[in-house]
C-alpha cells in the first residue's frame, strides 16, 4: 500500500482528467470553468508523462512534458484574449449567446 | 519509503480534493484558487517522480502565469455568475455519469497493462545517474531536441503576439501624443495672417 508505483501516479492522472470531463459537462455555461478544466485535463496527461519517465528511466516524456506545458499556456492566452475581446463586442460569455456563426 | 508513500498520498488526495472543488466551486475566483492549490500539488508529485525541474516550471508558468490571467479575467469581466450556474443540476447526472465511464475505462486500462520486456533498455535517452535533472534535461533540449525547442518559443511568441492583436484596440476619444504628426506640421497648415480692420472683429 504504501510502496508507490507507477499505477498509482496512473490513477491520480485519470482521476483528474475524468474530473476535467466533468467539470466541462456540470459548467457547461461558463466558459472560464471550461477553460480551467482544460487546463486540469492537461496537468493529468502531464503528470502521465512525467510518470512513465521516471519508471522507465527515459528523459524524453520530461521534454515532452516540457512542450505540453508550452502549449497549455500559449492556449490558456488565446483563449482568454477571445473571451475578453468577446465579452468586449457582446456583453456576454455565456456559452448558449456564443452563436454568430451558427455553428 | 513510508514517508515517500504517505507524501504521495497527500499531493495526491489534496491536488483531487481540489480538482472537486475547481469544478465545483460556486465562486469562479475559488475555482481559480482551488487550481492553483491543483498545480501545486502536482508539482509536488512531480517532485516525488524526480522530475524537480519539471515541478518548478509547472510553479512558474502555470501558478505564476494561467492562473492569474484566469484570476484577472474572472475579476475584470463583468459577469453575473449566479446566472451562469443555472442548469447545474440539470446537467450533473449526464456529467457524472460521463466521468465515471472516463473513469471505469482509464482504470481498466491503467490496472492491466505491464511493460513490455526490454522496454528500460529501449529508452531514447536514459536517466543519467550522475548529474541533476535539470542539468540532464538542459543537456538535452538544448542539443537533441533544438528544434522542438525553437518550435515552443515560436508558438509562444504566436501566442503572444496573437493575445495582444485580439485584445489591443485604439481609442479615438483618448488623448495621445502623436509624434509624426508633430513632427510634420508646417507653417502653412497651422498659421495664418490676416489684416483685421480697426474697430471690427474677425
Amino acid at each position: 500500500m504504501l510502496e508507490i508505483g507507477l499505477n498509482h501516479y496512473l490513477v491520480v492522472a485519470a482521476i483528474l482528467f475524468s474530473l476535467g470531463i466533468v467539470g466541462i459537462f456540470i459548467n457547461r455555461k461558463n466558459v472560464i470553468v471550461i477553460l480551467m478544466s482544460v487546463e486540469l485535463m492537461l496537468l493529468s496527461v502531464n503528470i502521465n508523462m512525467v510518470a512513465f519517465s521516471s519508471y522507465l528511466g527515459d528523459m524524453v516524456g520530461q521534454v515532452f512534458a516540457l512542450f505540453i506545458l508550452t502549449v497549455a499556456a500559449a492556449e490558456a492566452a488565446i483563449g482568454l484574449a477571445i473571451l475578453v475581446v468577446f465579452f468586449r463586442n457582446r456583453g456576454t460569455i455565456a456559452v448558449e449567446d456564443i452563436n454568430v456563426m451558427k455553428g | 519509503m513510508i514517508i515517500q508513500g504517505l507524501t504521495f498520498y497527500m499531493f495526491a488526495l489534496i491536488a483531487i480534493a481540489a480538482g472537486v472543488m475547481v469544478i465545483s466551486a460556486r465562486n469562479p475566483v475559488h475555482s481559480v484558487l482551488f487550481l492553483i492549490l491543483a498545480f501545486f500539488n502536482a508539482a509536488g508529485l512531480f517532485v516525488l517522480l524526480g522530475a524537480e525541474f519539471l515541478a518548478m516550471i509547472l510553479v512558474v508558468v502555470y501558478v505564476g502565469a494561467v492562473a492569474v490571467l484566469f484570476m484577472f479575467v474572472v475579476m475584470m469581466l463583468d459577469i453575473n455568475f449566479v446566472e451562469l450556474r443555472q442548469g447545474f443540476l440539470r446537467y450533473l447526472p449526464m456529467g457524472l455519469v460521463t466521468g465515471a465511464v472516463l473513469l471505469v475505462e482509464l482504470l481498466v486500462v491503467v490496472t492491466g497493462w505491464h511493460f513490455a520486456p526490454g522496454a528500460e533498455k529501449a529508452a531514447a535517452q536514459p536517466t543519467p545517474d550522475t548529474v541533476t535533472n535539470t542539468h540532464a534535461l538542459g543537456g538535452m533540449i538544448y542539443t537533441d531536441y533544438v528544434y522542438l525547442f525553437q518550435a515552443a518559443g515560436m508558438i509562444l511568441l504566436i501566442a503572444m503576439i496573437g493575445a495582444i492583436v485580439l485584445t489591443h484596440r485604439r481609442r479615438p476619444d483618448a488623448k495621445k501624443q502623436r509624434i509624426y504628426d508633430q513632427v510634420t506640421r508646417r507653417k502653412e497648415e497651422t498659421l495664418e495672417i490676416r489684416k483685421v480692420e480697426q474697430g471690427k472683429g474677425i
